[in-house]
């Protein structure tokens, strides 16, 4: 192990988790074309945060930038998981559906633009609850619309990861990216341990949390496009080349037949083990949660 | 509090349809048939409870991972029926009504690592692409409507329908949970739920963001009269109108008269984006 963590390549890597939603968003455009919108400067901040007693921002944690990305027409939505967990608001939900039907609008009248979100969100801002719900809807509603001309690539890339509402933004999208240090589910564990019961999830269990929602997982069972380290470079050679291939041929959300028969093949009366769920190639000759032994006897060995 | 889930579902499910049993092949949860509404022939979908649901934390009435696919599979049939025909000449696409009487997503590990996420993209998707395609879709709350639920079935209607009654309950999360994730007590966040309109539990202030198309006077949810079971048929029969003479995206939700006043932010940053985008 010891070659691998001291090889030049990872000394020579550069975090893109580790830099503000501004920077990420920046980092991506072909040098000095990227534009931001709405900024800070434009101060349209949440109005509903300060009638509850707490400070709004005055990006409301979401930056709009456009420009070129690999010479192609692009808009890139960065979410601040710094800021009220990422949560979407009136304000940044609606930056992130504005941006996407101008792409869309200027996509049909033929120049297609990509959109690239950098999505580190908790999902629904609760204190904004009902409009940030209604926020979600419109967003996946945009995507949807967009993706028919050109990518929408949702890059999950930090440890905040993608979860709620916004989990489902990243499922209609053309491409997921993720890092093996992000995380993307509908109920994060601890959502599932107040619901449901410490017995159906143990949120403090870390090994079993990234086990389940973690890059790596998510890139093995096939539900993840493309997975990368958490290096600048290679972020944007990714995004890069995502967007110069185009749509493809079938979005994911698409594909209901085949995803349909997965889950009516899995046995729910078992323990599964979250590394025999998986649809990828090679392990679909498995079967699946049918060795209940085997698989708790791998849990413990994961622990 | 609220009442359990699923009651409502079926009892207009039945009311609308005259049926009351799933598809060949599908989960005793989901409901779908094809029933007239108005002068048109709809597909009508509802989600219901299913104690014995192979999924436990898909049994009372939570959309979970074969709900959310057996709705868009059902949802992706008829958009493919509809499709123009190869002599080029145009099929009227048929109507989706959406029944919602949902407590939630499915909050379950088995849930997670099959990945539900997807499953509620794929339901939400097949929606969206019905509504693009030219379908109306309309959704009629008649119970509750919660979160990642509420969007995998139902948000993505051209038009929303819902009961003017106290037991109608449109949100992002119930209050218990809401209140404690928010380190605020039930009482404070029913308290700043009188001036934050988007935090209220009240179907009467949902209405005022400019979401919803029409809301509608049944004081009787779990046993409507024929009078109040025609006026819903009409109400939606006048929704399906509305969608097929409007545009096929979600903008009369903040284009809408309420959202003129409640949703000022979301119009802001759209004529400000749209003034900067070009410069």
């Amino acid at each position: 192990m010891r070659e691998v963590i001291f090889s030049r390549e990872y000394l020579q890597r550069r975090s893109f988790i580790e830099l503000s939603a501004r920077d990420r968003a920046e980092s991506l455009f072909d040098s000095g074309t990227g534009r931001e919108l709405a900024g800070p400067f434009d101060r349209i901040e949440s109005p509903w945060l300060a009638m509850q007693g707490v400070t709004p921002q005055a990006d409301d944690g979401c930056i709009v930038m456009r420009g070129t990305i690999a010479g192609q027409r692009a808009v890139v939505i960065a979410f601040n998981g710094a800021f009220q967990g990422g949560g979407i608001g009136e304000v940044s939900g609606a930056k992130l559906t504005t941006a996407l039907d101008l792409a869309c609008r200027d996509s049909e009248n033929g120049q297609p633009t990509s959109a690239v979100l950098l999505l580190e969100t908790g999902g629904v801002r609760l204190q904004e609850a009902n409009l940030g719900l209604a926020a979600v809807a419109e967003i996946i509603s945009s995507i949807i619309a967009l993706r028919r001309y050109a990518p929408v690539i949702s890059v999950i890339a930090g440890p905040v990861g993608c979860f709620g509402g916004m989990s489902l933004t990243a499922g209609v999208s053309s491409y997921i990216v993720m890092t093996p240090e992000g995380r993307l589910g509908l109920n994060g564990p601890e959502v599932i341990e107040e619901e449901s019961g410490v017995e159906e999830f143990d949120a403090s269990d870390r090994a079993l949390t990234w086990s389940i929602y973690g890059g790596q997982q998510r890139y093995n069972q096939g539900l993840v496009d493309i997975l990368v380290d958490d290096d600048i470079d290679q972020v944007i050679k990714t995004v890069q080349e995502l967007i110069t291939k185009g749509v493809p041929p079938r979005n994911r959300s698409e594909q209901v037949d085949v995803y349909r028969s997965h889950i009516a093949a899995l046995d729910p009366s078992t323990k599964w083990n979250p590394a025999d769920v998986s649809w990828s190639a090679a392990s679909l000759a498995r079967p699946i949660g049918r060795n209940q032994e085997v698989a708790s006897n791998e849990e413990e060995h994961n622990q | 509090m609220s009442k359990p889930t699923g009651i409502r579902g079926r009892v207009w499910f039945k009311a609308l349809t005259d049926q009351e049993k799933p598809m060949p092949g599908d989960p005793p949860s989901v409901l779908v048939a094809d029933a007239p509404v108005g002068n048109e022939n709809a597909r009508l979908l509802c989600v219901v409870p299913d104690p014995n649901s192979r999924f436990p934390c898909a049994s009372h009435g939570e959309v979970g991972l074969e709900q959310a696919y057996t709705l868009a599979t059902r949802i992706r049939e008829i958009i493919k029926a509809d499709t123009t025909g190869s002599a080029g000449n145009e099929i009227k696409k048929r109507p989706f009504i959406a029944i919602v009487d949902v407590k939630s997503q499915a909050y379950g590990r088995r849930e997670e690592i099959a990945g539900i996420h997807l499953a509620a993209a794929a339901a939400a998707d097949a929606y969206a692409t019905a509504r693009f395609a030219g379908h109306p879709v309309i959704t009629l709350i008649v119970g509750q409507a919660i979160s990642g639920g509420f969007l995998t079935h139902g948000y993505q209607a051209n038009r929303l329908l819902a009961f003017a009654d106290d037991d109608v309950l449109i949100h992002a999360m119930h209050k218990e949970p809401a209140a404690r994730i928010t380190r605020r007590t039930v009482a404070q966040l029913e308290s700043l739920a009188k001036t934050v309109t988007p935090l209220s539990y009240d179907v009467r202030d949902y209405a005022k963001l400019g979401l919803l198309y029409k809301l509608l006077p049944v004081s009787n949810p779990e046993t409507p009269s024929a009078d109040e079971i025609s006026l819903v048929r009409n109400a939606i029969a006048e929704a399906i109108a509305d969608a097929r003479i409007g545009p096929t995206d979600l903008r009369n939700r903040f284009e809408s008269e309420a959202a003129q006043t409640a949703r000022k932010a979301t119009r802001l940053i759209r004529a400000r984006l749209e003034e900067e985008w070009n410069q």
